[in-house]
């Protein structure tokens, strides 16, 4: 049973920052799915709905997406059927059903870093960028590798380009967690390929993409590039899947990803 | 703490603690359609309209539903009916106990969705579980209310 | 008939539908207690010190109890008619816990945020025993789970306490190690039926108060009201007349809530305050502290003659009870009682085997209740006969099942009353598409599409044993008031009970107010369980809707003044000659006026005999060759159910079950941890199907008439769970060879076998 001390409604990001940094057991919260799975103790609950952080918007070559825009809004997005193939919504379609879809958000999810998710990779076969308060501006990529100090994630970008992309799930029950997670996505021949739910979080399969990229995509071409990622990515046993199973799927959703992605038009 | 919120179309004040899920506050104030099915946001039970959509009431808090409306099943008594009537005419009511949260979601489904498909209406339905139907009662139910409404 | 045959809606349809307040929970009184359990973190410990007085100190709590509060006398919480077969193996509280999730304290407070905050406060010092986790080899394991001495059998079930043995059973009708050996072909393997959960969406819960005469009343979502007030009686050593047991609507049960799981912490500790107590166990405790099916392993050896008939057949069976034994002799029984009959072309036949205690949770009673397990096995073994003896499978079954009329070795001359299995299968052939489909067809793209099938049986009620009694009143305006003690659980067991009283009475429903189940006012049944309902306690409706129905005539003959033979009553009118009487008349004379007599119909029955509904089940499936995935594209029931009483809902029955079957055909995973802490115990780690899941689902029926049953009903409620998993199985195996044994038949199964196969 989670537990809520006190709660904050800040009017402005940098009193909830304050917030956040003055004792160690406040949080800001998201769209708080997963609270009740857990027995936190929050002292102050950041509450960021007046902020007005739900928003999606397309300026310039970019397109910004708030933290509290919630998964519901990504799949039924105009914007987002067109672009990228329509790989944002095909990533979040399946995760559980429309009132879990509109109660999680986007900011939560990434900030989270969850091994399991969708979305983040989706994100991260894209050129997504994220936003901290503080820590200001960075690639997606980075962020999920790197550790940072408490911040409060403010908003995405993403390139607004011609990415062609695929995405991957492989699931048993269809509205159950992914056993694994595959996105593909092309810009000017410079690929990208993303495994996630390994059961570790999504991370991008480096050398698989540049070996694609500078091949001549020929069946054994893909084949390899399917290969170097399950070589290159390290894969671990959960109730829904063994590593060695976790291996074999990224081989063939790997493969259907590029597949898919060179059908695109 | 005290909110000010809407429920039902009435505007009422209501007294909540901080880590007051919304299922919770609206059970005690009397809204006894509201069912949980699990403690990990995934059944569809709980499911309530804040602002128009279907969301789970047992994993917001509920001082998050200050100045929102909300809708329960209590507040759309006739349309609930209408659709009762067609689903236990189908007999797929059958215990009844997730039926709350499902009907929600298909009346938040007949606003949202022109014309569904067969897909398009499995889709939106999916985070609704039932264990005694094996939903198909419940298919054959929606395709009639929809067709005839 | 008008009434009988009709798929009306359910008489509390539309208010169930539409929210209305009608279950458990929201018939608590005010300023209820809330009850919650201290639970054990290990899987086999011994409590050697536990306090409690920080906890009792909190403001707010009303009481802490522990095993040193509780009577000592064991009972079993098993939902069966006295004498129980299950053991007498538990306290309510025990100063030994047996597995991860069993009771340790319960505590009970002013609200649940108090109650959790003194749960945390009491602590206990355990000594940790090595728990037996692998039911293969609990027998041989050092740790002994049921040591005590005061374990109590009503029945010898062949327990051992010292081996971990709740139960042994053998049944061996002929020689079949002998007619093996002469078979022309033997097949043989081992099958494996997890411990399935039953996850009806109304967790188990209870509200328990005393009454204005100091009686203890029980609201509870139970499917067994007479039970619960027997075990209540038991483990509280109080009499029975000074309980009650109310079941209102409830949300679900498939045999979960034929175990008394809760009812008695609340009951003890509104004894213990005088105060009104609830307890309502989350999807958590659901899943880790109450009861699931039985996991089993069944080895199969089945042989035939080179013609193709089934000569002998062995199943030998090793079943997990988990750490106490609510039905587990039963369960193990029913899976011999509903395979060992199918095909009677046998010389020879055995069922044999052991129960065994482990350090889980307690298996109970699981819709299918071991016919499921046995018809998984069973079907499989069969399918892969025909394939060694190069059959159609279908074609193997038509040779071998029994028909009306005949016998089985296991009926030991008894003849079968009603079926029409042969034309399910022909009927379900032709649903499918058997002749295009069977075995497989490559779609390309990696993709193949195979069928498969399996047929099943199951009983009706159980014979010699369920005795139902229903109540007719007639009432002063000329209506009636049908009580049951069944319990409806939203199967629309009160709907068709009114439909087959209305028949006899030739009323309308609106003139039959049903009334169902309390202790205190229905007549005796042993609860909706076991198939029972339609059957049993169908046919206890009809004696007393005869019964009153002959008691107004002879009312009428006398208000008439003339004899019972010249009177005729059409439902309405009660005519002799020229005279005549309208029932609301004679209700009122009757209970107002000269006559005297409120009339009250008796019916009481059981059967000696069981008659067996019948499914023939077909799956058509599409499996990934690269991922092992299988879709269910579409699943063909087809049904002998005896008479349909009411089609709609008798069809929903039918779909309902079928799911649950697919649930543990493909999703239902059960994983525990070394430690024996169960993992998969929430809906998000335990997947039942969900809409996308299912593909499509045809379900017929093809009627037989049952002698022994209401207007020649048997029952559905339990037969449809059973053929999924077995038929599934099949249609893998038909489209990428790989037979799997260890159900769910799950992606990385099937895959894992494609790999070992190349």
């Amino acid at each position: 049973m989670f537990t809520i001390e006190h709660v904050l409604q800040p009017e402005t990001l940098e009193e909830a920052y304050q917030a956040l940094h003055a004792n160690i057991s406040n949080t800001v919260l998201g769209g708080c799915a997963f609270l009740r799975l857990g027995s936190k103790k929050i002292g102050t609950a950041i509450d960021l709905s007046e902020l007005k952080l739900d928003y999606i918007v397309e300026q310039g070559k970019e397109i910004k997406i708030g933290a509290m825009t919630t998964f519901r809004t990504i799949e039924t997005h105009p914007t987002f059927h067109q672009l990228f193939n329509g790989v944002l919504p095909k990533s979040v379609t399946n995760i559980i059903g429309v009132q879990f879809r509109n109660v999680v958000t986007v900011g939560a999810t990434v900030y989270s870093k969850y091994g399991f998710s969708d979305l983040l990779t989706a994100l991260l076969a894209l050129d997504t960028e994220v936003e901290l308060y503080k820590g200001g501006r960075l690639p997606l990529e980075e962020f999920l590798q790197k550790s940072f100090p408490k911040d409060i994630l403010t908003q995405l970008f993403i390139q607004k380009n011609a990415r062609k992309a695929s995405y991957q799930s492989m699931r048993n029950s269809l509205s159950d967690y992914p056993i694994l997670t595959i996105a593909v996505s092309e810009l000017n021949q410079s690929w990208r390929i993303v495994v996630g739910a390994r059961p570790l979080r999504a991370q991008l399969a480096a050398q698989a993409s540049e070996a694609l990229s500078n091949s001549k995509l020929t069946i054994e071409d893909i084949e390899q590039a399917a290969s170097l990622a399950v070589e290159e990515l390290s894969f671990g046993s959960n109730i829904r899947g063994s590593a060695e199973y976790r291996k074999a799927m990224c081989k063939v959703l790997v493969k259907r990803g590029i597949m898919e992605v060179l059908q695109c038009k | 703490m005290q909110i000010e919120t809407t429920i039902n179309g009435k505007k009422i004040t209501l007294e909540v603690a901080n880590d007051e899920l919304l299922s919770d506050a609206l059970r005690t104030k009397g809204y006894l359609s509201i069912r949980q099915g699990c403690d990990t946001s995934c059944c569809g039970l709980c499911t309530v309209w804040i602002d128009g959509k279907p969301t789970l009431s047992c994993s917001t808090l509920a001082f998050r539903v200050k100045g929102k409306q909300i809708t329960t099943i209590e507040g759309v008594q006739p349309q609930a009916e209408e659709f009762a009537q067609v689903l236990v005419a189908e007999g797929a009511e059958q215990c009844g106990f997730c039926s709350p949260g499902f009907i929600m979601t298909v009346l938040a489904m007949k606003h949202e969705l022109k014309n569904p498909t067969e897909q398009e209406i499995i889709h939106y339905l999916t985070g609704n579980l039932c264990r005694c139907t094996g939903y198909m009662g419940q298919l054959r139910a929606i395709k009639k209310y929809l067709g005839g409404a | 008939m008008k009434y009988v045959g009709k798929g009306l809606p359910k008489l509390d349809g539309i208010r169930i539908a539409t929210g209305q307040p009608v279950y458990t929970e929201d018939l608590a009184p005010a300023n209820t207690l809330v009850v919650k359990i201290l639970r054990s973190p290990h899987a086999f410990a011994r409590i050697k010190t536990i306090d409690t007085s920080q906890a009792v100190a909190l403001e707010g709590v009303a009481c802490v109890l522990t095993h040193q509060d509780v009577p000592q006398v064991r009972f079993t919480l098993a939902g069966q008619s006295y004498p129980e077969p299950s053991p007498y193996d538990r306290y309510i509280l025990d100063e030994i816990v047996r597995y991860v999730g069993d009771e340790v304290a319960i505590i009970a407070a002013v609200d649940e945020k108090t109650a959790v905050r003194a749960m945390n406060l009491v602590k206990v010092d355990y000594e940790v025993f090595d728990p037996v986790l692998d039911f293969e080899t609990a027998t041989e394991h050092p740790s002994v789970v049921h040591p005590e001495a005061d374990l109590v059998c009503n029945i010898d079930i062949g327990l051992e306490q010292e081996k971990n043995i709740v139960c042994s059973h053998s049944n061996e009708v002929g020689d079949v190690e002998q007619e093996l050996s002469q078979c022309d072909v033997v097949v043989e393997e081992t099958y494996y039926i997890q411990a399935q959960a039953h996850a009806m969406m109304e967790t188990y819960r209870a509200v328990s108060y005393l009454d204005h005469a100091g009686r203890l009343v029980v609201t509870s979502s139970t499917q067994i009201p007479f039970h619960v007030r027997r075990q209540l009686a038991r483990a509280l050593q109080l009499p029975a007349s000074r309980i009650r047991v109310i079941k209102p609507r409830i949300g679900g049960g498939f045999g979960g809530k034929q175990t008394g799981s809760i009812e008695v912490f609340a009951a003890l500790v509104t004894l213990q305050t005088g105060q009104p107590a609830k307890i309502i166990l989350d999807r958590r405790e659901t899943f880790t502290s109450t009861t699931s099916r039985h996991a089993m392993r069944l080895k199969v050896r089945i042989g035939a003659d080179r013609e193709g008939f089934i000569r002998a057949l062995d199943i030998e069976g090793l079943s997990d009870t988990g750490a106490y034994g609510e039905h587990a002799p039963t369960v193990f029984w029913v899976v011999g009682e509903k395979t060992l009959p199918l095909y009677n072309k046998t010389r020879a036949v055995r069922y044999h085997g052991q129960v065994v205690y482990t350090n889980k949770m307690p298996a109970g009673a699981l819709r299918g209740y071991g016919a499921t397990q046995g018809t998984f096995a069973l079907e499989c073994a069969v399918n892969k006969l025909a394939e060694k003896l190069n059959l159609d499978p279908a074609e193997l079954r038509l040779k071998n099942l029994i028909k009306e009329g005949e016998t089985a070795l296991a009926y030991h001359g008894k003849r079968l009353g009603s079926s029409t299995l042969h034309q399910c299968i022909e009927k379900g052939k032709e649903l499918i598409g058997w002749q295009e489909k069977y075995p497989r067809k490559d779609m390309g793209h990696n993709k193949v599409r195979a069928v498969g099938m399996a047929v099943t049986m199951q009983g009706s009620g159980i014979a010699g044993i369920d005795t139902a009694s229903a109540e007719i009143r007639l009432n002063d305006d000329g209506s009636y008031t049908l009580l049951l003690g069944s319990t409806d659980m939203g199967t629309g067991s009160d709907t068709i009970l009114s439909q087959m009283a209305a028949e006899v009475l030739e009323t309308t429903l609106d003139q039959i107010v049903v009334y169902a189940a309390d202790t205190d006012i229905s007549p005796f049944d042993p609860g909706s369980y076991a198939s029972s309902t339609t059957y049993v306690t169908g046919m206890a409706v009809l004696k007393a809707a005869q019964d009153i129905k002959s008691k107004i005539i002879q009312q009428g003959a006398k208000f008439l003044e003339t004899t019972v033979a010249e009177v005729a009553f059409d439902g309405q009118l009660l005519q002799a000659g020229d005279k005549s009487m309208t029932l609301e008349k004679l209700a009122e004379l009757s209970i107002l006026g000269s006559g005297k007599l409120q009339l009250v119909g008796h019916g009481t029955h059981g059967s000696d005999v069981s008659p067996p509904p019948y499914v023939a089940g077909f799956a058509e499936v599409e499996v990934d060759q690269e991922t092992g995935k299988t879709t269910l594209l579409d699943y063909v029931a087809v049904v002998d159910c005896g008479t349909v009483i009411n089609p709609t809902l008798a069809r929903i029955q039918v779909e309902g079950g079928i799911v649950q079957g697919i649930g543990l055909a493909l999703y239902e995973d059960v994983k525990y941890d070394a430690k024996g802490t169960l993992l998969t115990n929430s809906f998000m780690q335990y997947k039942i199907p969900c809409r996308k899941d299912i593909g499509n689902i045809r379900v017929a029926f093809e009627e037989s008439h049952e002698p022994t049953g209401p207007f020649g009903a048997k029952s559905i409620g339990e037969v449809v769970i059973n053929t999924p998993a077995p038929a599934i199985a099949h249609a893998v195996y038909n489209a990428v060879g790989v037979s799997v044994t260890k159900l769910p038949i799950t992606p990385e199964k099937v895959f894992m076998g494609m790999q070992n196969k190349i």
